[in-house]
């Protein structure tokens, strides 16, 4: 029992982290249509954002530790807005009108420049670095232990899952996203700069991915540039398992990956724990290719 | 008000419209029949850059607007309820109508919502339900009332009576006139219908292959034996 309880959490915390990077994935899909290859990438570099930040807030003498996260948090959601800003103009845009395949590939070649970008500004080795939030917090009488960062990385996915669930379906700009997703040329003429709306789904994806990143950092103390590319597949997988296009499902698909992956290793072996996602990956592609919560493509015209 | 002259649209190698002149003037009704794949739709579309012209000069109140971007347009003043409706399907019909209102300052909502729940009273009783379940004929009424929730001043309607019932289409028509009336809103109509709108407008024009062939009011058209022949036939 206390053993299920700790992989519950191992399972959430991480399955919170793939969620996070899922709604990337997901909702450039739901409004240009293509799968944004170079989003795990994004991911990294707000990892090494978060590190450098870091080091940075330790070279001034801040030793507040919330306030060193904060600034660690704010730097990372920033820089890595730029970075998916820019990804989307000047990787995607031009190609906008081109066939499906081209963006893809523009996409593939983002993913290696960026990796290989960080591998040269960073160093290839991994970047180790000493815990930033230790501690544990034990339950059932030290039976389960839970550390702070785990619980901390829960907490916040949260609260942002909910922020941005608010924001998608509440305020003019998430109308607008929503809008654009359902039908561009519309938008357009109703006055959305559909160009801008696009710019900003990047921006926000890449700020969720951030907060990923970061969190990831904590919680291993490890960090790469090749990080971005495991993290990103099987983010991409919880998309599709949830429904791609569908925000909901990306947050459910995060945190049932999560928890396989969890459970696999806990109970299984954790040398297959790869194989478990991507299992699932090609059996929802065969049996459900809509996804938990996706829609079937039927509307009434 | 809205001067369209020598206007060249493609799609592609195509060219949909081959040298469009036509002149709206301010409060007027004004209607554009012809057969399926005219440019009818073209034209509005073009009116609004998507796609834009090639060659040609649209002018909207002194200003040259062949190459403003699409978005813009809506802030000058012209509002499109574009064929086929487009309404979000996945939308509520109060939040279709928001997106009506995005560019517009948001203290005069209130105001232009109930005005459009008036005209369409429909609209008021579905006003939580998604856009994509309802009627065709309720779908018309929100495309047309989405469009007026921006205030426009030259309003573009394609094919407002497409695939309604008799009945749906006399409250849309009577819609139309009684926005021209009494909002002394400008309307540019693309219609198959073309008895109902040659009715309704004071003047119009008869669309072939891409250029304009006659122009006249309403009455000379409905008179005018060619158009009785080729698009009147079997009475509406």
């Amino acid at each position: 029992m206390e053993y299920f309880l700790q992989q519950l959490i191992n399972g959430l915390s991480l399955g919170a982290i793939y969620g996070l990077i899922a709604i990337g994935y997901t909702m450039v899909y739901g409004i240009i249509g293509m799968i944004n290859f170079a989003h795990g990438e994004i991911y990294m570099i707000g990892a090494f954002v978060a590190m450098i930040t870091y080091l940075a807030v330790g070279a001034l003498g801040i030793t507040w530790v919330p306030l060193a996260l904060l600034l660690m948090l704010a730097a990372s959601m920033m820089f890595t807005s730029v970075y998916g800003w820019t990804v989307e103009r000047i990787a995607y845009r031009p190609l906008r009108s081109s066939p499906r395949l081209a963006p893809l590939i523009s996409a593939i070649g983002m993913s290696i420049f960026l990796q290989n970008y960080v591998q040269l500004v960073q160093g290839a080795r991994s970047k180790p670095l000493q815990p930033i939030l230790p501690g544990n917090l034990t339950l059932l009488d030290g039976a389960v232990s839970v550390s702070y960062v785990r619980l901390a990385t829960i907490v916040i996915t949260l609260l942002l899952m909910y922020g941005f669930t608010m924001l998608i379906s509440r305020t003019a700009l998430g109308r607008a996203q929503r809008a654009c997703e359902q039908d561009k040329t519309m938008a357009g003429l109703l006055g959305v700069n559909v160009d801008r709306v696009i710019s900003l789904t990047f921006v926000l994806g890449a700020a969720l991915a951030a907060v990923a990143g970061m969190m990831v950092m904590l919680i291993y103390g490890v960090i790469d540039f090749y990080i971005g590319f495991l993290a990103g597949v099987k983010a991409f997988t919880a998309a599709v398992l949830g429904g791609i296009g569908s925000l909901p499902g990306a947050m459910l698909g995060g945190v049932v990956i999560g928890l396989i992956e969890a459970f696999w290793a806990g109970y299984i072996g954790s040398e297959w724990k790869d194989v478990a996602t991507f299992t699932i990956l090609v059996l929802v592609l065969i049996f459900r290719p809509t996804g938990l919560l996706g829609r079937p493509e039927i509307e009434k015209v | 008000m809205l001067t369209v002259s020598g206007v060249h649209t493609f799609y592609g190698a195509i060219e949909a419209l081959k040298g469009v002149d036509i002149e709206i003037g301010e409060g007027e009704i004004v209607s554009l029949i012809g057969a399926n794949g005219a440019g009818k739709s073209t034209l509005l579309m073009t009116i609004c850059g998507n796609p834009r012209a090639r060659a040609g000069r649209i002018i909207f109140d002194g200003e040259d607007i062949t190459h403003l971007p699409t978005h813009q347009l809506v802030r000058r003043g012209i509002a499109q309820s574009p064929e086929g409706r487009r309404i979000f399907p996945r939308m509520s019909v109060l939040e279709n109508l928001q997106m009506g209102a995005i560019a517009s300052p948001p203290k005069g909502f209130d105001r232009d919502l109930e005005e459009v729940f008036t005209l369409f009273p429909r609209l008021k009783e579905r006003i939580n339900q998604r856009a994509g379940t309802m009627s065709g004929g309720e779908q018309q009424m929100l495309a047309i009332g989405r469009a007026l929730m921006s205030q426009p001043r030259l309003l573009l309607l394609d094919e407002p009576s497409l695939g309604l019932a008799p009945l749906v289409v006399k409250q849309i028509f009577q819609a139309i006139k009684d926005i021209n009336r009494e909002r002394k809103m400008t309307v540019f109509m693309v219609e198959q219908n073309a008895y109902h709108a040659l009715k309704l407008a004071h003047r119009g024009y008869v669309m072939v292959t891409g250029r304009v062939t006659m122009s006249g009011t309403g009455a000379e058209l409905l008179s005018n034996p060619e158009v009785r022949a080729a698009y009147l036939e079997g009475g509406h």
